[in-house]
């Protein structure tokens, strides 16, 4: 008989946890015009969570357009449609492998050390410091992150496309011997800037918003243990990717 | 006094802090059972008590971090409790807060940490700012230590750097939580001479959490004993160390046996060693 309570009360923590970030979105979004007076933190925090990115994105980036580039070339060939092949790794980063790799990434390597900096200044009573001094936490802490995220997530992904083209043109045309001229003038004949780039900027600012709230929201109220900052490590990377996934769902399904 | 009245009263420049029928759980265990202090302003109070009778948590009300179940906290005739957040932020400005773990600013550095307060709230230049955190840091005998990082201190040089950002911007009421713990006699010399070099040349109220007497009955001016969620003593130190009163003969005497229980509750010993005479 245990079960279905036991279910009740998983399903109304995850409610709670959902209401409670809900609540926290606010608080982050009431405190971000306080933030601005701390904007050299936002800065910092930009080069922290994007530059810092980089060496990831632009690794994977160039491995995921060469293995695109790869994978269709040979089922294009059997259409002899090879011709296209620049046009469809464009589209298919553009549109989703760049923003969705890229949060993914994001995530695991940016979300995780905001969550865990935050958790650790909590259990060292650095947050509870500042509002003894008058700071306020959301606005010198919380909100710069987030800012820093949704700024640097549509950058990265640009960078994550820029070098998934370079990889799929060192495949396509050095490697399998595909026309230069055909690969470029095909993908820029067929790429729109605004229904494929632009909606993909989008997205993925979106995807930086989800992942710095819920990173900064497990941080913020993680148990003030070693235990609880590793548990809320944990659950940043499993809920933005799932969050980013759904989400990926839903927005192609409005911006198509 | 009515709880009406009080806020004339600590305004009038009487008391600094006014605490009337504190009442605080947390969790099942009852930590504050109708606590009623009075701090004087340009005095020093020290709060003792056993480990774990809430002394923390009362500074934690003072200062508006923790709501209490019931009660009345009037600080500088302000009602804690009631105040909203940009109300708190304001009065927080006026106290200085030594936290029992120091809470340095891991990311920022010795000269940083000290010049956090100053730079969130006033816009000095930067020569001026540099003078006032390398002062505060002599006055600690850190000045030589603004440069590194909290990772690089010892423990007693942490809470001396925490002593410095605590006083940096002259409040009027300064509290610290377990000051002296992990000071070398030299450092914890040097501290009690700060915080009553303090009160005495800027009228600054402090309210000191300690549980080292020799140090407390050097510089305090009235001190609560606080045990089982209630006010067991109070006077002044030189008074209560002679004062025969079962409480403070086992707490100023570091006795085992008295009226605060040394060990946690516990079944049976014997029993719990499987000593209980059925297996014999």
């Amino acid at each position: 008989m245990s079960a279905p309570g036991g279910r009740r009360s998983l399903v109304g923590n995850a409610l709670a946890q959902v209401g409670a970030a809900g609540l926290f979105l606010f608080s982050i979004l009431g405190a971000v015009p306080g933030s601005l007076r701390h904007f050299r933190e936002t800065v910092r925090q930009v080069w922290f969570v994007g530059a810092m990115s980089l060496v990831i994105i632009m690794t994977c980036g160039l491995f995921v357009g060469m293995v695109l580039a790869l994978q269709l070339y040979y089922t294009l060939s059997i259409f002899g449609g090879t011709a296209a092949l620049g046009t469809v790794v464009a589209l298919s980063l553009f549109r989703e492998l760049g923003p969705v790799v890229t949060a993914l990434l994001f995530a695991g390597r940016a979300g995780t050390s905001v969550t865990a900096e935050i958790g650790l200044m909590r259990a060292t009573d650095q947050l509870s410091a500042m509002e003894m001094m008058a700071v306020d936490p959301l606005a010198y802490v919380i909100a710069p992150r987030f800012l820093a995220a949704v700024i640097a997530m549509p950058l990265l992904a640009c960078v994550f496309n820029a070098l998934g083209i370079l990889g799929a043109h060192i495949v396509g045309v050095s490697w399998l011997g595909l026309d230069n001229g055909t690969f470029w003038g095909n993908m820029t004949s067929s790429v729109d800037v605004w229904t494929d780039v632009v909606n993909g900027v989008w997205k993925s600012a979106a995807f930086g918003a989800v992942i710095a709230l819920i990173a900064t929201f497990q941080g913020y109220t993680t148990p003030p243990t070693s235990e609880g900052v590793a548990h809320a490590t944990t659950r940043t990377v499993v809920s933005s990717s799932i969050v980013v996934l759904a989400l990926d769902f839903v927005m192609t399904a409005f911006l198509m | 006094m009515s709880p009406a009245a009080v806020p004339a009263a600590a305004a009038a420049g009487g008391n600094h802090v006014e605490v009337r029928g504190l009442h605080t759980v947390l969790g099942r265990k009852l930590i504050f059972d109708g606590v009623d202090l009075d701090m004087a302003r340009g005095r020093i109070t020290a709060v003792m008590g056993p480990s774990g009778t809430g002394k923390t948590t009362l500074m934690r009300h003072i200062t508006g971090q923790l709501a209490p179940d019931a009660g009345d906290i009037f600080v500088d005739g302000e009602n804690v409790p009631k105040l909203g957040r940009s109300a708190l932020f304001a009065l927080r400005e006026k106290i200085g807060y030594l936290f029992q773990n120091s809470a340095l600013l891991t990311d920022y550095s010795v000269f940083e940490n000290v010049a956090f307060p100053l730079r969130q709230h006033l816009r000095l230049p930067e020569e001026i700012l540099r003078n006032i955190v390398l002062m505060r840091l002599q006055a600690v005998g850190l000045r030589g230590a603004a440069g590194l990082m909290p990772a690089e201190l010892s423990g007693g040089m942490v809470r001396r750097v925490a002593l410095a950002r605590a006083i940096v911007r002259d409040p009027r009421l300064v509290i610290y939580d377990e000051p002296f713990v992990g000071l070398d006699p030299i450092a914890l010399n040097q501290v009690v001479k700060i915080i009553r070099t303090l009160n005495d040349s800027l009228g600054i109220t402090s309210i000191l959490v300690a549980h080292e007497f020799s140090a407390v009955r050097r510089i305090a001016d009235h001190v609560y004993l606080i045990a089982g969620g209630k006010v067991v003593a109070e006077g002044h130190p030189e008074e209560l160390a002679t004062r025969d009163s079962p409480w403070t003969r086992q707490f100023f005497g570091g006795e085992a046996d008295g009226p605060v229980p040394f060990e946690y509750p516990a079944r049976d010993y014997a029993l719990d060693l499987g000593f209980d005479g059925s297996k014999a």
